[in-house]
């Protein structure tokens, strides 16, 4: 396997797009992409074409609206994870030698139906009958567990809505740019407790495309080739539970052993994760699957400020964390956590998201990332959980 | 020869796990225990996601009590359903766990615990355009 580098990255402003059809927002994003790049349609020899709600064909109507140069296109579905399992593997059509420069692209439109719109049959539909199945559900009940296990409070998961919202207003590109207090926050109305409104990503329509090239070719293309350290996919491995209550934690956890493994660091050397907080609860419960705090730290480590954009409380809210706090906790790491606002200010258009969050670490590592830019970025993750259940840990340094 | 003629409408259960008796109060949940590895399943199985076998698989009739190991209240709901409601998963004495929703409880977080003892009742939930009815099961407080 061979070095690989990104070269050139887009996202187009997540939101609503009514009036345009989803190749067309993807193809923006390709083409952005390929003019970050410095390249050209020609050069790109495979495309990896992310897309959930219209998988088939996708990636072949996206070249109809920007380039068909009869080039191998893979369409890929998977979950939440589409678009991170379509850049990862771009990586390994170029890390095994089998082109030099590729696209991944993630587009998704979901429109206002969101996921209340599709349960099938009302007669014989298990939801809200034996249980509830929708994510809202799943992610309040993980909260859950680790309230169990750790006594951790709604408030606790609230500051990470508060923290990704107060992200979220530099950056341009985030389809809410809106801070929220905490009172704001825990004031909202319940959706599926403890994640309240603003505690829930919104659905979007969106697209990113990513150019990956191998390393010994990058610098023909740019100054600042951005190496793919590492690239990881796991699926749920059996746990107790699982078939009942999907295991968020245990695939991010063994994708983690493996991501540090492959790119030989520690999460202590990362600056900075952009990890898949689709509520406020799952920022939490991955803060200890990826190693950035010890078990049953994560609502000390939010509230310390160690994953703020300065690694501190802003003035105006340390009044409302103070309760939280504990003044004894040293955190364990320094990685800025979702610096772009996250999920739950940025939209998580589904096949989008994962090839976002590639763009976002790669404007960061190269010092391009405005006001929202994490100084002297160095090290950045990409996490991804899709359900029912993907993971995918990229780790980019530069 | 005999007409054909319409199937008449039937009480079935929701869930394949659900085993119904001739009285609600015989309904009961299946599982499906991994005669090598032990692990089990609420309702049937093929193979073994834990060992990757065959089994083969014993049946198990579920108790009808058991745990609460997580809850959320749902107050966002699919148009059908009456919001705000409790869903959780329960923990059965036979290592299996279930999807379900708590009744007789207010749907309110300061009413509910890890870990608190209920048990299964059945009822008819919804029916079909042919007249078909479907029979869930629920958990209520001990």
């Amino acid at each position: 396997m061979r070095e690989v580098a990104v070269i050139g990255v887009s996202m187009i402003k997540f939101g609503r797009y009514p009036d345009r059809d989803v190749s067309q927002l993807a193809a923006q994003a390709g083409h952005e992409a390929l003019k970050d790049a410095g390249v050209q349609m020609k050069d790109i020899e495979s495309l990896y074409s992310g897309n959930l709600y219209a998988t088939s064909g996708s990636g072949q109507r996206i070249l109809q609206q920007m380039g068909q140069t009869g080039i191998p296109v893979v369409n890929v579905a998977n979950a939440c994870a589409t678009g991170s399992t379509a850049f990862r593997e771009a990586y390994f059509a170029v890390a095994s030698g089998a082109f030099d420069m590729v696209m991944a692209l993630g587009s998704e439109q979901m429109g206002k139906q969101g996921l209340l719109g599709s349960r099938g049959d009302p007669a014989t539909s298990l939801e809200g009958r034996v249980g509830s199945y929708m994510m809202p559900a799943v992610f309040g009940m993980a909260g859950m567990e680790h309230a169990k296990k750790y006594g951790t409070q709604q408030e606790h998961f609230a500051l990470a809505s508060v923290k990704n919202h107060f992200h979220s207003t530099q950056n341009p590109l985030a389809q809410y740019q809106k801070e929220s207090p905490l009172d704001e926050v825990m004031n909202g109305r319940v959706i599926a407790y403890p994640n309240t409104l603003l505690m829930c990503c919104p659905t979007g329509d969106g697209a990113a495309a990513a150019i990956l090239c191998s390393m010994d070719k990058a610098r023909q293309y740019t100054t600042q080739p951005i190496k793919v350290a590492a690239s990881v996919l796991t699926s749920d491995p059996y746990t107790d539970r699982d078939l009942t209550l999907p295991d968020i934690n245990t695939l991010t956890r063994n994708a983690a052993a493996i991501a540090y493994k492959q790119a030989g660091i520690g999460p202590e050397d990362l600056s900075q994760v952009e990890l898949h907080d689709c509520f406020a609860t799952a920022e939490l419960l991955h803060y200890e699957n990826l190693g950035l705090c010890d078990e049953g730290m994560a609502g000390k480590h939010v509230a310390s400020g160690a994953p703020w954009i300065g690694n501190k409380i802003p003035t105006k809210y340390q009044e409302d964390v103070a309760p939280f706090q504990d003044k004894s906790y040293k955190p364990k790491t320094t990685a800025v956590v979702n610096a772009s606002g996250g999920l739950l200010s940025k939209g998580h258009p589904l096949g989008a998201t994962g090839v976002a969050n590639i763009a976002e670490i790669v404007w960061h590592l190269r010092g391009q990332a405005g006001n929202r830019q994490v100084e002297g970025s160095k090290v950045g993750m990409a996490h991804v959980i899709g359900l029912c259940s993907a993971c995918t840990l990229n780790i980019l340094v530069k | 020869m005999a007409e054909a003629t319409a199937a008449a409408p039937e009480l079935r259960p929701l869930v394949p796990h659900l085993t119904l008796g001739a009285t609600r109060d015989q309904d009961y949940l299946n599982g499906a225990r991994c005669t090598n590895c032990k692990a089990t399943y609420a309702g049937p199985r093929m193979y073994c996601s834990k060992c990757s076998g065959q089994g083969p698989f014993e049946s198990v009739k579920l108790s009808k009590e058991g745990e609460v190991h997580v809850w959320t209240i749902i107050h966002q709901a699919t148009p059908y359903v009456q919001a705000p409601y409790i869903a959780a998963i329960v923990d059965l004495p036979e290592g299996v766990s279930v999807n379900t929703n708590i009744v007789g409880v207010d749907p309110k977080p300061e009413n509910m615990k890890f870990g608190m003892k209920v048990k299964m009742f059945t009822e008819k939930v919804s029916e079909d355009k042919e007249g078909n009815a479907y029979v869930a099961y629920r958990f209520q407080p001990v």
